[in-house]
Parts: structure tokens; C-alpha cells; sequence
């Protein structure tokens, strides 16, 4: 799950770093109302891209019209896919330096890595490629977190002004115990803004959360009900399914991840286009298989449905009269193919062919099969 | 002889007692495992399934000799359980719990390692030792003995390739369900270095998919230290990136974790890579 700019601000504001003043708005009139309130602003739109300053979707205002202005072009406008519900209305800062705080999961180093660098405010992948040397980067115990020098030699080798060391310091060990209070994945302040008077404030945020950790996480549901997750897998997640929406013509069910992402990829090897990944797990019972199938068939784009199950444990001949009821149930006339390997095999397809649906002998038979009937081929 | 789970290996069930656990150490037993005991607190000094059921791991170490463990324990607990299964002295701990949040999973890493012992999973199918045992939830009919050594980061797809090689007439000496967690006990490398020094494994599988470097890193290793053929697949070619497939560790970041890199790195590596599942028998079979 990540966090809206302004939610993850919120976050930060609460644990003790200082944030620019700020309003969310949702209309023009609201964000003219706001910058009444705060005067010179800049108006961010909310979305969970990057790159939004380049798109000219961050603006300074300089008296509420113009805020005005700028809401209303920014609102319902699209950014890389993404539609702007939000805009982000903050005093303007008297900018002296922008630096770069952040924290992020390395999955292959096994650590979590606190990042600085006195080059804030760009693309820190740039920085790192081009100035690695700029970018100072500390793997704390995973068990007893960042000791204070540890933190402070860091500063001092990101090459830190004296005069704020100590609030960047404070800044980082606060970054660190956001982390783990959270159970994010990433937390990223970019730019860390020094302004003329000396205040260190984070102008932006970054804050992605693990959603295996979210269930003892109730404090954000609040941010989660304000997310703008797709439709479709909202649903999915509602009904505890692992869906993912694609956007091709050919739906897909099968129980395993890896298996999920095979049957993705040998439908595309034969031209077709998966309209979702979706993984049933188990044994792909009858109730399962509806509830899959009802959530795939709400896409409007699907035209044909290729089931690939293995049994497993399961056998086979169980895992087709589940499909069976499950597509029953339903009484939908989409074209449905499945492929089911496992103990009595054989005995599955009979049930199946028996109910009018498509057997396929492998993966790849079956996505040839659900793409000829699709274009009206034929099975 | 096949690697980590062997003869001597006396395997305890973490959580053997709920539905799930009982179910599964069912088909542990059916498939021959010796498996010694049942550890769910509370119910110490009962009986289940006509095992002993302990309360803690150190319990079954000390009253019947467990030195390997797997976990069905709900992903709340799933951590304090491999910690716990560590500090008995439990060398080999297997965990197949999904869904565990990352940080957990992060700290029971580094606890594990302090002690010297071994994690596979979380979110793993388990370990199969065809002819000696299995722990965890793979099905133990599809497999049969032989010289292929495979390891792989998902379920249902693993078991789908162990079908196909056992069709073929190419059985296993062992299969390694790594998990498909974005950290993980033991990664493929861990896991190549076992296969490597076991006289029964001849040939090598790898199973990879898209998310992290850590077949890029596998083949690698595989360049500088095989001492055997190794054979690779990869999926997720079509997922996007930045979305989570099923697998938490399945997903692109930026640039990274793709399926191009991990092709290019095998194909660097001079290591054979099946474009279908269906093609793996046969690139098995002239490596051999």
C-alpha cells in the first residue's frame, strides 16, 4: 500500500519532523480557499507517480486565483494512468539546500539501507549512478537499529551542513523508526529541504507500506479508503482473492502464483492478451472458482476465461466438479477452457466436457484453444 | 543421497495440531517421513495423529531428538516459531507460512543465521527428498528418486516440472521450494552450493521468476562454481511492473528484477533456458 504525498506527511508530522503547513483540496473553490489561508503555496496534485514536477503538475501560486487556476487544471486531469482526485496545497519555502533522506528494503542485501546525500531533489537512481560517491548509504543491525554515531558519521560523509547536522541526524533516526512502526517498504523524503533560516523540513514523502503487515496496521485504513486502488481488485481483495488487472481480452484463474504467471505468459507466447492474473490457491473448490470467475467477468474486456489447474494433492476429477459448479452457478456463456493436470485426470475432463466446457490437454493447448474461441474460431 | 532433508533427519510439525498441520503431516507420514513429534503450546502431552504433541521445540529436541522442523503457523506467529525451532538447536527449519509481513521475516533471518541453522521459505511448498521424506506440502506422488537437483521460488509450477521430469523418466534427488517471499531463509545460491556437493544430484534445475536479482546472482555462481549442468526457466515474463503477482517478491521496481536481466544472465552464464516448462525434460536429458 503506498501513501498519498499528504498522508505521508501527516505521518512524518506526528512523529516529529517538521512539514511544510499544508491543505488538501478536491475542488477549485476549496484550494482558493486554502491558499487565503497560506498565502505564496505551491499546489501539488496527489497521485502516486513519479515525475510530476516535469508534467507541470506541481505549480507555485501566487495569490489564491491562481491557485484556483491551477486546482482546476490539475483536478480529473491524468497523469501516466492516473486520474487527480487530490491537490496538495503548502506554504511556499524559503529554500536554501535540498538533501535526500530515505529508507528502503534490500531484498538481496537482507538490510534495510538508510540513504543520504547533499543532492536532494532530483532522481536519487541519477545521483547514485552518476555520483555514487554523493550518496551515503548505512545498513543498521536489523535487531538494534542505527546507533547515534553511526548516524552522524553518515552525515558527516554525505558532507551535511554543520549548522543543521544535528536535526538531519534526529531526521534520519526518525526515518528509521517510521519504518518499523509502519512496516513500510520504502520511506523516502525527497527533496529534505534546508531553508535560508536553518529549519530542516520534509517537502515531500514517499511511504509504501507491506500489505502483509496491514493487518495490524488499523490506523491506516483511513488512508486506505482514500486510495485509489482499481476498482477490480478492490473486489478481489474484498473477497480475499490474489487478482491483478491487466487489461487484455483473455481471463485467467489458476491456483498457485508461479502457475498464474506461466499461464500469463504462454497466453501471450500464442498472441493472446491476459486480462488479469489471478491466483485461486488450494484446491479450487466450487465456491472459489465462482467467486473467481464472478470477479473476472465484471472486466468488461474479457471475452474468454482458460482455467489452469494442477491438483496436486487435489484430484482431479474434485478440482473439475468444482469448476463445473463454480461456472454453473454463475450460468455464464463466455467460452471457458481448462487445462487440469493431477491424479484422475482423465476422469476431470469427462466431467468437464460433459458440462459444455473446453478441456485442454496442456497450457499450451488450452491458450490456443481460448484465443481460437475468442476470434470466433472455434475450439 | 540428496540434500537437507536425508536419513537421519527427525522432523518435528510447528503447529501439526490445526487444520492445516494436521492434513499435511498426514501426507508427511503417508509419504514415509519420519516425522518424531508435534509441537503446539497447550497441547503438550497429548497425542496426535499417534505422535507425542509437545508445547515447545526444545521439548522435542531433548525428548525425541527432532533436529528438523517445518512451520504451519499462522503469519502472526511465524516468525516467533522459526526463532524458537532455532534456538531448540533445530538445524533445518522449514517454514511454510504465507503472508508474512517482511520485517519479521527480516529479524528471524539474522536470528536464524546467529545460530547457525538453516531457513528455507517462508511461502515455500517445503522439501522433498524423494525415498527418504518431505517436508511440507508437496504432493508426494509425483515424485520419484533420480539425479535432477531442482529449486524453485513457487508451488503449483514446481510441481507441475516434477510431473514432467518423473514422465520422463527423470527422477529427483531432491526439490527445494525456496519461497516466493522478497526475503527468504536460503536464496538459489545457498542452495546450488548443496546440490553441488551432493554425489546423488547430476543436474540442476532452476526455477526463477520475475522480482529481485537473486537469479542473476544464482547464475553467476553458477559460471564461477558449478561442478555440474545446470537448466533454468523463467516466468513472469508478462507481468508489469510495479504490481505484486501473488508473490510479494514477484514484482519489477523500476528496472530491476525483470525477466530480460534474468535471460541475459543465464544466457551469459552458458546455462540452458526453457522457454516453455514443457522443453525442460529435454534440455534435462542432453545436459545430463
Amino acid at each position: 500500500m503506498r501513501l498519498f504525498e499528504y498522508q505521508a506527511k501527516q505521518v512524518f508530522g506526528g512523529a516529529g519532523l517538521s512539514v511544510p503547513k499544508g491543505m488538501v483540496a478536491t475542488t477549485p473553490e476549496q484550494a482558493m480557499a486554502a491558499a487565503e489561508q497560506l498565502g505564496r503555496c505551491v499546489v501539488k496534485a496527489q497521485v502516486h507517480v513519479g515525475g510530476r514536477g516535469k508534467a507541470g503538475f506541481i505549480k507555485v501560486a501566487s495569490n489564491p486565483a491562481e491557485a484556483g487556476e491551477l486546482a482546476r487544471r490539475m483536478l480529473g486531469a491524468g497523469l501516466k494512468g492516473y486520474t487527480v482526485h487530490q491537490v496538495l496545497l503548502e506554504q511556499a519555502l524559503d529554500i536554501a539546500k535540498e538533501y535526500y533522506l530515505g529508507a528502503v528494503l534490500d531484498r538481496d542485501g537482507k538490510h534495510i539501507v538508510l540513504m543520504l546525500s547533499t543532492m536532494g531533489g532530483m532522481d536519487i537512481e541519477e545521483v547514485a549512478a552518476t555520483h555514487p560517491e554523493k550518496l551515503i548509504r548505512l545498513t543498521p543491525d536489523i535487531w538494534r537499529g542505527p546507533l547515534s554515531f553511526e548516524l552522524q558519521d553518515m552525515a558527516f560523509a554525505a558532507g551535511v551542513d554543520r549548522a543543521v547536522y544535528r536535526k538531519v541526524v534526529q531526521g534520519a533516526a526518525t526515518v528509521w523508526k517510521l519504518f518499523w512502526q509502519y512496516d513500510a517498504s520504502l520511506v523516502e523524503i525527497n527533496p529534505l529541504v534546508i531553508t535560508s533560516s536553518g529549519d530542516v523540513i520534509a517537502a515531500d514523502g514517499k511511504f509504501e507500506i507491506d500489505d502483509n503487515a496491514l493487518y495490524r496496521h488499523p490506523e491506516l485504513e483511513a488512508f486506505r479508503q482514500a486510495s485509489e486502488e482499481d476498482p477490480l481488485e478492490v473486489e478481489a481483495q474484498r473477497r480475499n482473492l490474489n487478482y491483478v488487472h491487466l487489461g487484455g481480452d483473455v481471463g485467467i484463474m489458476a491456483n498457485g502464483a508461479g502457475l498464474a504467471m506461466n499461464t500469463m505468459d504462454v497466453v501471450a507466447a500464442h498472441g493472446g492478451k491476459p486480462a488479469n492474473f489471478l491466483d485461486v490457491s488450494g484446491g479450487a473448490k466450487a465456491d472459489v472458482v465462482q467467486s473467481a470467475l464472478e470477479v473476472i467477468l465484471q472486466d468488461p474486456s474479457v471475452r474468454g476465461v482458460f482455467i489452469n489447474i494442477f491438483g496436486g494433492i487435489t484430484r482431479g476429477d474434485e478440482v473439475a466438479r468444482g469448476v463445473v459448479e463454480g461456472v454453473r452457478a454463475l450460468g455464464t456463456t463466455v467460452p471457458i477452457v481448462v487445462r487440469m493436470a493431477g491424479t484422475r485426470e482423465e476422469e476431470g475432463r469427462a466431467i468437464l466436457r460433459e458440462a459444455d466446457l473446453v478441456p485442454a490437454m496442456s497450457a499450451a493447448d488450452g491458450a490456443e484453444k481460448i484465443i481460437a474461441l475468442i476470434n470466433g474460431r472455434g475450439a | 543421497m540428496g540434500i537437507l532433508l536425508g536419513p537421519d533427519s527427525r522432523l518435528v510439525v510447528q503447529g501439526g495440531t490445526g487444520r492445516e498441520g494436521s492434513f499435511q503431516t498426514q501426507t508427511m507420514l503417508e509419504y514415509g517421513t519420519r516425522v518424531v513429534g508435534i509441537v503446539t503450546p497447550g497441547r503438550g502431552g497429548q497425542q496426535h495423529l499417534e505422535l507425542p504433541v509437545f508445547d515447545t521445540v526444545a521439548e522435542a529436541v531433548r525428548e525425541v531428538g527432532a533436529n528438523a522442523s517445518v512451520g504451519f503457523i499462522p503469519a502472526p506467529g511465524a516468525a516467533d516459531g522459526i526463532m524458537e525451532a532455532a534456538a531448540a538447536g533445530i538445524e533445518l527449519i522449514v517454514c511454510i507460512s504465507d503472508r508474512m509481513p517482511v520485517l519479521d521475516t527480516l529479524r528471524a533471518y539474522y536470528f536464524v543465521k546467529n545460530k547457525g541453522a538453516r531457513l528455507i521459505g517462508p511461502n515455500c511448498p517445503g522439501v522433498t527428498t524423494p525415498g527418504v521424506g518431505k517436508a511440507g506440502i508437496m504432493p508426494g506422488n509425483i515424485f520419484q528418486k533420480g539425479p535432477v537437483g531442482l529449486i524453485s521460488r513457487s508451488g503449483t509450477l514446481t510441481y507441475e516440472v516434477v510431473n514432467l521430469l518423473t514422465k520422463a523418466g527423470l527422477g529427483q534427488s531432491t526439490c527445494v521450494g525456496i519461497g516466493g517471499d522478497p526475503i527468504v531463509g536460503s536464496s538459489f545460491r545457498d542452495i546450488l552450493g548443496l546440490f553441488n556437493d551432493d554425489d546423488q544430484t547430476e543436474v540442476i534445475v532452476l526455477l526463477g521468476e520475475v522480482g529481485g536479482a537473486a537469479e542473476e546472482e544464482a547464475a553467476e555462481w553458477i559460471a564461477a562454481h558449478a561442478k555440474k549442468p545446470a537448466v533454468s526457466f523463467i516466468s513472469g515474463r508478462t507481468a508489469p511492473p510495479g504490481k505484486r503477482m501473488g508473490h510479494a517478491g514477484a514484482i519489477i521496481s523500476g528496472n530491476r528484477g525483470t525477466a530480460e536481466a534474468k535471460v541475459a544472465a543465464f544466457q551469459a552464464a552458458g546455462v540452458p533456458l526453457a522457454d516453455t516448462i514443457e522443453q525442460i525434460p529435454a534440455l534435462v536429458k542432453a545436459a545430463l
